[in-house]
């Protein structure tokens, strides 16, 4: 089994306006150092072994759904467990 | 004219689009679920606003797999006229029948209101019977309303007259307060205002009722000897 976490932001051309909102509720709170953030989704997918190549199948299932190559990027990490 | 209102679960407006149809417009409206395979016999596709999915991942992300939209993007192919509307806007962006992709509002606020939108391209089968440049009042009721395209995209949209309708005060930040645009070909509408809801002066205004018009003329010279 594979353990896969998938993270999506929106690109850095994109402004976000979650993360600017976030962003100056800190501020507000004089966490002036603080200077910028971006908001984004984490997603945990268990995907059972095939013969495919696991990375091609994260990339086919990050770019056809997950993520939205118009606005978003996305990365991943792949864990490998060992099933008893 | 017979039309086809898609019915996904989490759609909420597809009562209001069968009334304006059948009570308004005066044609033929049948529900379709979302599993069909088969819309051969509809001359106009109609896609609902609502939350289709539960709007879960992105908002249409998940509709745009379902089992109808493969009849959906092959009744566009066709020439056949398709209209999305909110949540249906939404789907057609994620399914790639129209470009660009839907941020949150600005103001990070869910907007209801009426709205004023300015008719930007009165040669399409959607808006013949508005005049050019007409403003008309149409409400809205969205959270991700946001439009969004790259430079390059907002060019071809400009340069091939696909924009056609924009907001007069943006409410929600779309780039070039885009409200409603066409694919290329013309015959596949998107736009976040609900013209549905716009069918009678009761409703507080009639102004959408033009647009389910002008689909039925455009429709009926092009299919109908002696329209």
């Amino acid at each position: 089994m594979f353990k896969v976490k998938v993270y999506v932001t929106l690109r850095e051309s994109v402004l976000d306006p979650q993360g600017t909102a976030v962003k100056s509720s800190l501020h507000s709170m004089n966490y002036n150092e603080v200077a910028d953030v971006r908001i984004g989704k984490y997603m945990e997918l268990t995907i059972e072994k095939t013969e495919r190549d696991i990375e091609e199948v994260v990339n086919e299932l990050c770019t056809r759904l997950l993520a939205n190559p118009v606005i978003e990027d996305y990365r991943y990490e792949i864990e490998e467990s060992v099933v008893q | 004219m017979r039309f086809a209102v898609i019915v996904f679960p989490g759609s909420n407006c597809d009562v209001d689009m069968f009334h304006a149809i059948k009570d308004e417009l005066g044609e033929e409206v049948e529900y379709v679920w979302h599993d069909s395979e088969n819309l051969d016999s509809f001359d106009g596709i109609l896609l609902p606003g609502g939350f289709s999915y539960g709007d879960y991942l992105r908002s249409g992300a998940i509709a745009r797999f379902s089992n109808v939209m493969k009849q959906v993007v092959k009744a566009a192919e066709a020439g056949k006229p398709v209209l999305g509307i909110c949540n249906g806007f939404q789907i057609l962006l994620e399914s790639g029948l129209l470009p660009g992709a839907m941020r949150r509002n600005e103001s990070l606020q869910f907007i209801c209101q009426t709205v004023q939108l300015k008719v930007e391209n009165k040669n399409t089968m959607f808006t013949s019977q508005y005049n050019q440049d007409e403003v008309i009042r149409i409400p809205i009721a969205h959270g991700e309303g946001n439009y969004y395209c790259d430079a390059d995209t907002l060019k071809c949209l400009t340069d091939n007259n696909q924009i056609v309708f924009t907001y007069d005060n943006n409410p929600n930040g779309s780039v070039a307060n885009i409200a409603g645009i066409t694919n290329e070909r013309g015959n596949v509408l998107g736009m976040m205002p609900h013209p549905e809801r716009a069918v009678d002066e009761l409703l507080g205004s009639a102004d959408g009722l033009k647009l389910f018009q002008s689909i039925v003329k455009n429709w009926r010279e092009a299919h109908v000897v002696n329209a």
